[in-house]
């Protein structure tokens, strides 16, 4: 899902840049209103945390690979605005060390993976979670959060790819970046992510929020719990 | 910083596992991730090198690209597994240094203790 160099035209990678500069102040400033001291470390523990989980892919057999993200495993953790940050720290460490995902489309990056995912994610957990208000409730909550957060991003990345060959195209019909329309774009990762990274993904919320219940790590969902996210 | 303990535990135990997200793929056959091709793949999928792909797809060159050691061709795969597993513990201490220092400077910034307030 991290889109590298070459594949979105500067309208986009720009439009996406400039989208995403007020969202990351706002972010600094819920998390300065919200976090305290004492959950500061969390932030670094979620970037780290979200870095780990982008390494390990998933194959599916014979064709490409995917992976989860943790996106909405820290929004509930950190807050979505938390999350923001934390998982935009980890998008751009992998772009700039590691190549994986552009400098150009870090914007683009940070707007699907670092925003749609988790505010998507966790607005459905908050939805469930009244309804599912049992602790094994809340973990089926925030898998399906998970799973709705993935694929939202995935779409939103799929939209980028599929606009680039109707805003450049050569007049000899070439496309001048990602090359494949819409259509194909949207079908292509919506089958994978909503299919199996999604599972993957919902997997990893829920069994990670049901573990972090019964452990003695159970404060770092207080936050979300106590519902004073925002 | 010891209720974090656990959490660092198990961030490093996860370092430690993620091999498996280098060479699962290579045994199962799997390519990149959509979107994700290398230019050499998009010529062979659509028969032609998209120009401003071309132009801009090398516009950062990573210190460690893709997880691996610096530069390209055919590594042996110890090798890659030596660079995934640096890769993972030097993203725990880039991402978890850089997320550390901002959040200090968020949370610190203007919210003194109550006894150093003026």
């Amino acid at each position: 899902m991290h889109i590298p160099d070459g594949y979105l035209g500067p309208p986009t990678y720009l439009a996406a840049y400039a989208a995403c500069s007020p969202l990351w102040a706002i972010a600094a400033r819920k998390v300065r209103e919200s976090l305290d001291t004492r959950r500061a470390p969390l932030l670094a523990i979620s970037a780290a945390f979200s870095f780990l989980v982008m390494m390990f892919n998933v194959p599916l057999p014979g064709g490409s690979t995917g992976h989860a993200v943790g996106g909405v495993l820290i929004a509930i953790a950190v807050g979505p605005w938390g999350a923001m940050l934390s998982i935009s720290i980890a998008l751009v460490i992998q772009a700039l060390l590691f190549g994986d995902g552009g400098v150009t489309a870090i914007g683009a990056n940070c707007l699907n993976i670092a925003f749609v995912m988790p505010f998507t994610g966790y607005c459905t957990y908050r939805l469930l979670s009244p309804a599912l208000s049992s602790d094994r409730g809340r973990a089926v909550a925030a898998a399906v959060g998970g799973w709705v957060g993935l694929n939202a991003a995935a779409f939103t990345t799929a939209v980028m790819f599929g606009i680039q060959p109707l805003l450049h195209t050569a007049p000899d019909g070439r496309a001048l970046y990602s090359p494949y329309p819409l259509s194909v774009a949207i079908h292509a990762m919506m089958l994978q992510h909503m299919t199996v990274f999604g599972a993957v993904e919902a997997m990893i919320t829920g069994i990670v929020i049901s573990y972090l219940q019964r452990s003695r790590s159970a404060w770092i969902l207080g936050q979300a719990n106590s519902g004073s996210a925002r | 910083m010891r209720e974090y303990r656990n959490l660092l535990i198990a961030l490093g135990v996860m370092a430690l596992l993620t091999p498996i997200g280098l060479y699962l793929p290579q045994i199962l056959k799997a390519g990149a991730a959509w979107g994700e091709w290398g230019i050499h793949e998009v010529r062979k999928m659509v028969g032609y090198t998209p120009a401003g792909m071309e132009k801009t797809a090398d516009t950062w060159k990573a210190p460690m690209p893709g997880y691996g050691p610096p530069g390209r061709g055919n590594i042996p795969s110890p090798t890659q597994g030596f660079y995934y597993l640096l890769s993972a513990f030097a993203g725990i201490v880039a991402c978890g240094g850089a997320a550390y220092l901002l959040a200090r400077w968020l949370t610190g910034r203007g919210r003194l203790p109550a006894d150093r307030r003026p």
